[in-house]
């Protein structure tokens, strides 16, 4: 019997979160190829009715108990363990996100199984599985091996397929019991997105800066550029950290999800946490004095050269063309 | 209340980073620290909490290039205590880190009170086997809660905010003591002048406090480190400005957005 692989069903607000679907589709090559089944594990009350959309599980485990709901990272990785032993789970998918944060440190801690984080992609080798991981905001591949193939894994958002996670087959569901412990941290109230001014999920044209742009006056050499392409203006963490633009336009992460027509990106990196959020903009340009800078990989366009010293005549030229 | 601060050195990006001859570490060589990103914000959030609550700030270190600044640093914007731990962070993975970390909190110079914060940042860009705030939460048997960008502490609890995605964030209320993964604090990071700096170097000594190194460095067996080889690299545009300007507004025409 070779040991199970479990996926933890990431939702929010009733919602099946896309990265779900990546794990799965990477889950289900990795138990192809070792002969283990796919376990998808469904916790909460609010997650329960979600179980029919897992359908490329080959069963559904679901723990239907309001705790779980929100459930501080320490619970669910409690309830995963139990889980574990129950299933005969060896390796366990999660989600790298900031809704999955911090479980699978905990679940490492609690199992004596080692974590591996920010992975990029997964193979197997005879009963081994080599992860390769990412770090250094990009700049480094790392390859780790699970040499009995046993570990919890958390998977980087965007790395895997979401189609190959998908299925239109109903799979089977098991209605699981994991004893809840009164948690140490307890859910309040969702805070809303600030509404801003501008909707950037709804532009034809970001303008994107980051920590190139250098100073809040030099935002306004972008906002210049949004203007005349009939855009708007978005930023990476650093620049929204420092105050220079509202929260409401932050893409990444934990910011907003964005596929314009056309992504310009100046002084933008290229970390990660930012490609996540912009990586499907039909076309991205990329500003950077960096010729070595990560997004460069990426973009369809790339330019070295000082931002500052480019906006202003492409503002210009831009607007001359349009007359 | 009872505030710590863990400091994390971690290679500078700007520069450029090789893989050192072994394969399977990056060359130390012509590295650039720096302080951690979510680092800098934990240390801004609990100065803005000691500001408005009171009590005592001790900021901790392991050993790693310039981290003397960074703690002078911390001492100069207003934390009381700064430690370093002289173990050697190199090679050391997020779990190793966190045990060391641990025998810290248990000794008489890391009191966990009942009102004690313990802020690591949230995340670092080497967190190969994960966050150091949810693996010292489970060594030391505390609540955690991670991606935080904001704390308010009150009658021996703390509701937080959390970042999930989109702009979307939630309130949780947190018993104490705990660990909180600071993503970022509530206002930007403070500048304080150089000159301030060293005189803070003068007038102030970081403790240190010797614990046993850990007799493994690293869980996981890394098989090799490598640069990533780009899937598709971007069409590069060459010239002068202008003439990268024109280019450019060809392209915007091209996709129909001018």
């Amino acid at each position: 019997m070779v040991n199970a692989i479990l996926v933890l069903a990431e939702q929010l607000r009733g919602e099946i979160a896309e990265i779900t679907f990546e794990m799965l589709g990477a889950g289900r090559k990795l138990a192809s190829a070792s002969g283990a089944p796919l376990y998808a594990v469904l916790l909460g009350s609010e997650a329960a009715p979600l179980a029919a959309k897992l359908g490329l599980a080959d069963k559904v485990l679901v723990a239907d108990n309001p705790q779980l709901n929100l459930a501080p990272a320490n619970t669910i990785a409690a309830a995963l363990k139990t889980l574990m032993g129950q299933t005969q789970a060896g390796l366990v998918l999660l989600g790298g996100t900031n809704v999955s944060v911090g479980i699978g440190a905990i679940l490492s801690a609690k199992t004596s199984l080692p974590l591996v984080n920010f992975c990029r992609a997964a193979r197997t080798e005879g009963g081994a599985v080599v992860f390769t991981s990412q770090l250094f905001g990009g700049k480094i591949l790392s390859d780790v091996k699970l040499a009995d193939g046993r570990g919890i894994v958390s998977i980087y958002p965007g790395a895997f397929p979401v189609d190959a996670g998908k299925s239109d087959q109903t799979p089977p569901v098991e209605k699981v019991d994991v004893p809840v412990e009164a948690p140490k941290v307890v859910f309040k109230q969702y805070i809303e997105p600030e509404t801003g001014d501008v909707d950037i999920t709804k532009q034809n044209v970001l303008v994107g800066v980051g920590r190139g742009i250098q100073t809040q006056d030099n935002v306004q050499l972008a906002e210049d550029l949004a203007q005349v392409l009939g855009g708007a203006v978005c930023a990476s963490r650093p620049v929204i950290d420092q105050g220079w633009l509202p929260l409401s336009r932050q893409v990444g992460k934990s910011g907003m999800t964005v596929k314009p027509r056309v992504y310009l990106a100046f002084g933008i990196s290229g970390a990660p946490e930012h490609w996540e959020g912009m990586q499907n903009s039909q076309c991205i340009i990329a500003v950077n004095t960096d010729p070595k800078a990560p997004i460069f990989d990426g973009a369809h366009y790339g330019v070295v050269c000082d931002v500052l010293e480019l906006l202003p005549i492409l503002t210009d030229k831009v607007r001359a063309r349009k007359g | 209340m009872n505030l710590y601060v863990l400091l994390k050195m971690v290679p500078d990006t700007v520069e450029e980073l090789n893989v050192s001859a072994d394969g399977k570490s990056l060359d130390s060589e012509f590295l650039r620290f720096r302080l951690n990103d979510p680092d800098e914000h934990a240390l801004e959030q609990a100065l803005i909490l000691k500001e408005k609550h009171g009590g005592k700030m001790t900021v901790v270190a392991l050993d790693a290039p310039e981290v003397d600044d960074v703690l002078f640093t911390a001492l100069a914007k207003g934390a009381d205590r700064a430690v370093k731990i002289p173990v050697n962070q190199a090679g050391l993975g997020t779990v190793a880190a966190a045990k060391v970390l641990a025998a810290f909190f248990a000794s008489a110079a890391g009191q966990i009170t009942p009102d004690t914060l313990l802020l690591p940042g949230s995340q670092a860009i080497d967190d190969l086997e994960g966050e150091l705030a949810p693996c010292l939460a489970a060594a030391l048997n505390l609540p955690y809660v991670g991606v935080v960008c904001g704390v308010r502490p009150a009658n021996g609890q703390a509701t937080v905010l959390k970042e999930f995605a989109g702009g979307l964030r939630a309130e949780f209320e947190v018993a104490l003591p705990a660990v909180l993964g600071i993503q970022s604090a509530e206002r930007p990071p403070r500048y304080v002048p150089v000159a301030k700096v060293r005189a803070v170097m003068k007038s102030a000594k970081i403790e240190t406090v010797d614990l046993t190194p850990p007799d493994r460095l690293i869980q996981l067996e890394i098989e090799r480190m490598y640069k990533p080889e780009a899937a598709g690299r971007a069409q590069m545009l060459e010239g002068a400005p202008e003439e990268i300007a024109d280019k450019l507004v060809e392209v915007l025409a091209k996709n129909s957005v001018i």
